[in-house]
C-alpha cells in the first residue's frame, strides 16, 4: 500500500460495461507525479471512456481509480481535483473568456479578488490577456484552444485530463499547439493524462504511452520502447507511419546461424540472418516486422556501419517522394513492403535493387498470438 | 457510434447526503410534469373509455352497458355523416394544403426578392385562430354579402358561389378555408426541407444536364420525402381534431351536412346529455388518430434504427 | 467564327428571354397567392373602419369610403353579447390572464423537463419522454368529461384558473418536446466541463442552458401563446358568459345576429380577437419559423 503514495494516478483492474457490452476490460495504469501519460488507440478503443471515468463523468463498473492516495470511484467530478480540456473545447458560448475561466472558481466560492489574480496569472501564462473580454464565437481555433487550457490551468488541479484537444485544429496549428502543450507541461509540471488517436502526438508529448485496443491496454511503456519493442502486432502496426511491414517468414538455420526465410519477387526465397538467437519456444512460421526506415540500399559501407545487415533483392514498384524522404513500394513474394529512403540515391521505379535490412531492429511476432517473440 | 456520445449518466454513487440529493434532483424536477402527463394521457383516456361503456346520460354514471353506446352511435345517421365528412375533409385538406404549400415553397425557393415578406404573408393565417378564420370566411361565403354578391355586382349576374348554403357542397367551403389557413404551415416545413438539400446535389444534377423540373422531381423532392409524411401526419391531426373551424364557419350546417366527429362529441356531451355516447364518439376519434399515428411512429422508429445501423 | 459568335448571341438572347418569362411566372403566381391570403384580412380591416350603412350599400368587399373608430369602441365596451352589453373587454382580459400565466408556466416546465430529458438522462427516461409525447397527439375531446369532473372537484369551473390548469397540462407535452429536441443539440461536453467546474444541476441550468435557450424559448412562447389564445373547445365547455375567453365570445357574438348583421362591429371584434397572436407572430415569426423547422422535423 505504501508504494501507492508515489503515484499521482492509479487505475486497477478497471471495468466498464454498458449492459452486456464491455467497453473496458480490466485496465491497469499508473502515473508518477508530474508525468505525461498518453492514451492512444483507434476510435472506439475505449480511451475516451477511460478518461471520462478518471474525470468522474462516467461511473465505474468495477475496479478502482485512485488520484494520489485517494480512492475516487464515487467522488463527483468537482471534488476530484482535476481539470479537463475537451476535444470541442466546451467553452461556454454565452460567457466571455474571463467568465469562462472564472466559472469554476465562482462555483466553488473563491473570493473575487483571488479570482482576478488567478485569471491574470493564467492569461499571462497563455498570452490571452487581449481576449478576456471576447466571447468564444469571436475566437480562432487556436485561441479557443488556449482559453480551454487556461480554464483548466486556473484550477491548479492535481491531475490534467486532455481529450483529443488538438484534433479540431488544422495541421500546422496542431503542430504549434503540440509544442506549446509540451512547453506548458514542462513549466507547470502537473501530472497529465492525454487522450489522442494521433500516434505522433502521443510520441512527441508523452513520457509513457498506453496503447489501447478493444477495451484493453495493449502496452504501457516509454514512448521509445513502444516504438522499438512493440508488445504485439497491433501496437507495431498502430505506432509509426508508414506502418511497420509484416513479412511472413520461416525460422531456420543458414550455415549454422539462426535466420528467417522470406519469399522474394522472383518466386524464390531469401534467407535473412537474425541478429539475436531464436527465442525459445518460437513457432516455425513467424512474422518478421521491419519498419520502413530500417530498409536501406545495400552497400559495403552500410555493412560496416551497421551490426546486422541482411541483403535481399527486390523490384521497385512505386516511388513516392515526399521531399524530406522518398518512400518506395518493394515487392516481396506476393507482398508489398514499404521502404523509406534518403532522397539521395533513392530507388527508381522499375529498378530491381539490393536492399539491406537492419536485422538488429527487426521484430519477430508469433502469427497466432500476434505477440512479440 | 463512439462511447463518449452517450449522455452524462447520473449513476455516480454519491457520498454525502448533498450529493445523494443532487443525483435525484433531475427525477424530482421531472416528477410533477410526469404525473400530470400520466393522468392526462392514461387516466383521462381510461376514464373516457369507461364512460363510453357506461350508461351515462345527463350525468356520468358507472353502470356498464357494454358496447351499447357504440352500437347506438354507429346506427346514427348524423354520426355516419360526420365520419364520412372527416374522411372527405382529411383527404382534400391534406392534399390541398400540401400541394399549395409545396408550390409556394418551390416558388419562394427560386431566389425571389423579398422572401421574408412573401413568407410572412403566406404564414400569417397560422397565427390567427380557426374561430377568426371561420368567422371571416363565413362572411365571404355568404351569398348575400360575400364573394357572390361582389362578382354579381361587377356584372356577372348569373355568377353563383354559395357553398355554405348548399348541403351538398358546404363541406368544400370547410376544405377551402382549411387549406387557406394551413398551407402556409406546410410551405414553411417544405421550404426548410428544400433548404436542407445538399447544394452539391443540385449542382451535380445541373452538370448532368437535368432541367429545373427534372431536378426537382428526381433529385430534390425524393430527398425530402420524409417531410411529406411529417406534414401529412401533422395535417391529419388537425383534421381529426377539427372543431373550431366548423363551429365558426358553418356550425355543422346547413342542416347536418358539415357535422364532424369533434362537433358531434360536443353536442352529445353538452347539448343532448348523452355523455356515454359522446364518450364513445370521442374514443372513435382517438381510434382514428391511432390508426394514423401508430404506423407512423413505428415507421419513424424503424427509420431511425436503420439510419443508426448504417451510420 | 463570326457565324459561331452570332449563334452564341442568339442562344444567349433566347436564354435571357426564357429567364425573363420564368421570373415573370414566378412573381405572377406569388402575387396571386398573396392576394388570396391578404384579401380576407383586408376586408376585415376595412370593414372595421367603415360605416355599417356603407357596408350595406357597397357590399362587404369594397374599398372604404369612410373612416371611423366607433365600431372598435362598440366591440370593445358596449356591444351586446347574449344579453350582456359590455362588449368584448372582459373576454379579452380573460384571455390575456389565461394565456400569459399558462404560457409562462408551461414554457418554464418544458425547459426544465427538456433539460432533464436531454442532459440528465437516466434509466427509463426515454420511455418517460415517449409517454409525455403522447399528450401531443391526444384529442381534447377525450379529456373533456374527466376535466369537467376534476375542475368541478377543484372548484375551478367557470374560472380562468381552471383554463390555465388545463392549458398547462396540455401544453407540457409540446414545450417539453420542443426544448428537449433543442437541448439535444447543445454539446454534452459543456455539461461535463461545468460539472468538473463544480456546477450542480440548477447552476448548469441557469448559467449555461438558459443563456443558450432564447431561440427555443421564443418558439415555445409563440406556440403556446397563439395556441392557448386561439383555443376554443375548452373555453366554450368549461366557462360561460362573462368568464369566457375571447374565442368563445366571438362565436357567441357573431351567432347572436338578432337583427341585421353589423359587420362593422363584428369586424372590429374579430380583429380584437386576432390581434395579440398576430402581433406576436409579426414580431417573432422569423424566429418561430426558424426554430420550428429546427425542432419539428428531426
Amino acid at each position: 500500500m505504501t508504494s501507492q503514495s508515489l503515484s499521482a494516478l492509479t487505475i486497477r483492474n478497471l471495468y466498464k460495461s454498458y449492459g452486456a457490452v464491455d467497453v473496458l476490460k480490466g485496465i491497469n495504469l499508473e502515473a508518477q507525479p508530474g508525468e505525461f501519460i498518453a492514451l492512444v488507440g483507434p476510435s472506439g478503443c475505449g480511451k475516451s471512456t477511460l478518461l471520462a471515468m478518471i474525470a468522474g463523468l462516467e461511473s465505474v463498473t468495477s475496479g478502482e481509480i485512485r488520484i494520489g492516495n485517494r480512492l475516487v470511484n464515487s467522488v463527483p467530478p468537482k471534488d476530484r481535483d482535476i481539470a479537463m480540456v475537451f476535444q470541442s473545447y466546451a467553452l461556454y458560448p454565452t460567457m466571455t473568456v474571463r467568465q469562462n475561466i472564472t466559472f469554476g472558481m465562482e462555483s466553488r466560492g473563491v473570493p473575487k479578488a483571488d479570482q482576478a489574480e488567478a485569471v491574470k496569472h493564467v492569461a499571462a501564462l497563455l498570452q490571452i490577456e487581449a481576449l478576456l473580454g471576447r466571447k468564444p464565437g469571436q475566437l480562432s481555433g487556436g485561441q479557443r484552444q488556449r482559453v480551454a487550457m487556461g480554464r483548466a490551468l486556473v484550477r491548479d488541479p492535481k491531475l490534467f485530463l486532455f481529450d483529443e484537444p488538438l484534433s479540431n485544429l488544422d495541421a500546422k496549428l496542431r503542430v504549434d499547439m503540440r509544442t506549446e502543450i509540451k512547453k506548458l507541461h514542462n513549466r507547470v509540471g502537473k501530472t497529465t493524462v492525454y487522450v489522442t488517436h494521433d500516434q505522433v502526438e502521443a510520441m512527441t508529448l508523452a513520457s509513457r504511452i498506453a496503447v489501447m485496443h478493444q477495451g484493453s491496454v495493449q502496452q504501457f511503456d516509454a514512448a521509445q520502447m513502444i516504438y522499438s519493442r512493440p508488445a504485439n502486432m497491433f501496437v507495431a502496426g498502430f505506432m509509426g507511419s508508414p506502418a511497420m511491414n509484416f513479412i511472413p517468414a520461416e525460422l531456420g538455420d543458414g550455415a549454422g546461424r539462426p535466420c528467417v526465410t522470406v519469399r522474394t519477387a522472383d518466386g524464390g526465397t531469401a534467407a535473412l540472418e537474425l541478429a539475436q538467437p531464436v527465442p525459445a519456444g518460437a513457432p516455425r512460421n513467424v512474422v518478421l516486422g521491419v519498419r520502413p526506415e530500417h530498409i536501406y540500399r545495400f552497400s559495403d559501407d552500410l555493412k560496416h556501419r551497421k551490426r546486422a545487415i541482411a541483403a535481399v533483392k527486390a523490384p521497385v514498384e512505386l516511388v513516392e517522394p515526399t521531399g524530406a524522404e522518398t518512400l518506395a513500394v518493394l515487392r516481396f513474394g506476393d507482398l508489398e513492403v514499404t521502404g523509406r529512403f534518403d532522397p539521395d540515391g533513392a530507388p527508381r521505379m522499375g529498378e530491381t535493387m539490393t536492399l539491406g535490412i537492419d536485422m538488429a531492429r527487426a521484430c519477430l511476432f508469433d502469427p497466432t498470438t500476434q505477440s512479440l517473440l | 457510434m463512439s462511447i463518449h456520445d452517450l449522455s452524462v449518466p447520473i449513476a455516480v454513487p454519491a457520498r454525502s447526503w448533498r450529493d445523494r440529493l443532487g443525483s435525484i434532483v433531475p427525477i424530482l424536477v421531472l416528477a410533477p410534469s410526469l404525473a400530470a402527463s400520466f393522468v392526462y394521457v392514461f387516466v383521462f383516456t381510461g376514464w373516457t373509455l369507461y364512460l363510453s361503456l357506461s350508461d351515462s346520460t345527463l350525468l356520468p354514471s358507472y353502470g356498464l352497458t357494454g358496447l351499447d353506446n357504440y352500437a347506438s352511435l354507429w346506427s346514427n345517421r348524423r354520426w355516419n355523416i360526420a365520419y364520412t365528412n372527416l374522411f372527405l375533409f382529411s383527404g382534400f385538406y391534406i392534399v390541398g394544403s400540401m400541394a399549395v404549400g409545396l408550390l409556394l415553397a418551390i416558388l419562394i425557393d427560386q431566389r425571389v426578392r423579398g422572401e421574408a415578406v412573401w413568407r410572412t404573408i403566406f404564414l400569417y393565417p397560422l397565427a390567427v385562430s380557426f374561430i377568426v378564420t371561420g368567422t371571416v370566411w363565413s362572411w365571404l361565403y355568404n351569398p348575400v354579402d360575400g364573394i357572390q354578391a361582389l362578382v354579381r355586382g361587377l356584372g356577372w349576374s348569373d355568377f353563383s358561389f354559395a357553398l355554405t348554403s348548399d348541403r351538398n357542397h358546404a363541406i368544400y367551403a370547410v376544405i377551402i378555408t382549411g387549406v387557406w389557413q394551413s398551407s402556409g404551415f406546410a410551405m414553411a416545413l417544405f421550404l426548410a426541407g428544400l433548404r436542407s438539400v445538399d447544394p452539391d446535389l443540385v449542382k451535380a444534377a445541373q452538370i448532368d444536364g437535368a432541367s429545373v423540373v427534372r431536378t426537382y422531381r428526381k433529385v430534390i423532392l425524393p430527398t425530402i420525402a420524409p417531410i411529406f409524411l411529417a406534414v401529412a401526419v401533422i395535417q391529419i391531426q388537425f383534421a381529426i381534431k377539427t372543431f373550431d373551424l366548423v363551429a365558426a364557419l358553418t356550425r355543422g350546417g346547413p342542416g347536418i351536412s358539415t357535422t364532424f366527429p369533434a362537433i358531434y362529441v360536443y353536442d352529445l356531451m353538452f347539448q343532448r346529455g348523452e355523455i356515454g355516447e359522446g364518450a364513445a364518439a370521442a374514443v372513435m376519434m382517438l381510434a382514428a388518430l391511432a390508426v394514423v399515428l401508430v404506423p407512423y411512429s413505428l415507421w419513424v422508429v424503424w427509420r431511425r434504427r436503420a439510419e443508426a445501423g448504417n451510420g | 467564327m463570326a457565324e459561331l459568335a452570332a449563334a452564341i448571341d442568339l442562344e444567349a438572347a433566347a436564354a435571357s428571354r426564357r429567364h425573363f418569362w420564368s421570373r415573370f411566372a414566378i412573381y405572377g403566381l406569388l402575387t396571386v397567392f398573396a392576394a388570396i391570403y391578404l384579401i380576407p384580412l383586408l376586408v376585415v380591416v376595412f370593414n372595421s373602419f367603415r360605416e355599417q350603412a356603407e357596408i350595406a350599400r357597397d357590399g362587404l368587399i369594397s374599398l372604404p369610403k369612410t373612416f371611423r373608430l366607433e365600431a372598435w369602441a362598440q366591440a370593445w365596451s358596449t356591444y351586446c353579447i347574449a344579453g350582456t352589453c359590455q362588449g368584448m373587454q372582459r373576454n379579452f382580459l380573460n384571455s390575456l390572464w389565461m394565456t400569459i400565466p399558462a404560457t409562462i408556466i408551461s414554457t418554464l416546465l418544458g425547459a426544465v423537463n427538456g433539460y432533464v430529458l436531454s442532459k440528465w438522462r437516466f434509466k427509463g427516461s426515454e420511455v418517460l419522454f415517449t409517454l409525455m409525447l403522447l399528450g401531443v397527439f391526444m384529442p381534447g375531446q377525450i379529456a373533456l368529461m374527466p376535466w369537467a369532473f376534476v375542475l368541478g372537484k377543484l372548484g375551478l369551473t367557470n374560472s380562468t384558473y381552471g383554463l390555465i390548469l388545463v392549458h398547462v397540462v396540455q401544453g407540457i407535452s409540446f414545450t417539453t418536446l420542443f426544448c428537449r429536441n433543442y437541448y439535444i443539440g447543445i454539446p454534452d461536453d459543456l455539461i461535463k466541463a461545468a460539472r468538473i467546474d463544480g456546477a450542480g444541476f440548477w447552476r448548469i441550468f441557469w448559467k449555461i442552458i438558459i443563456p443558450l435557450s432564447p431561440p427555443i424559448l421564443i418558439v415555445t412562447v409563440i406556440w403556446q401563446f397563439t395556441g392557448i389564445w386561439n383555443e376554443y373547445l375548452f373555453g366554450v365547455v368549461f366557462t360561460s358568459g362573462q368568464a369566457q375567453p375571447i374565442t368563445a365570445a366571438l362565436v357567441a357574438l357573431t351567432a347572436s345576429g338578432t337583427t341585421a348583421r353589423s359587420y362593422d362591429v363584428m369586424s372590429a371584434a374579430v380583429l380584437i380577437g386576432a390581434l395579440p397572436p398576430l402581433l406576436i407572430y409579426l414580431f417573432g415569426g422569423k424566429y418561430f419559423v426558424r426554430g420550428l423547422t429546427q425542432g419539428a422535423i428531426k
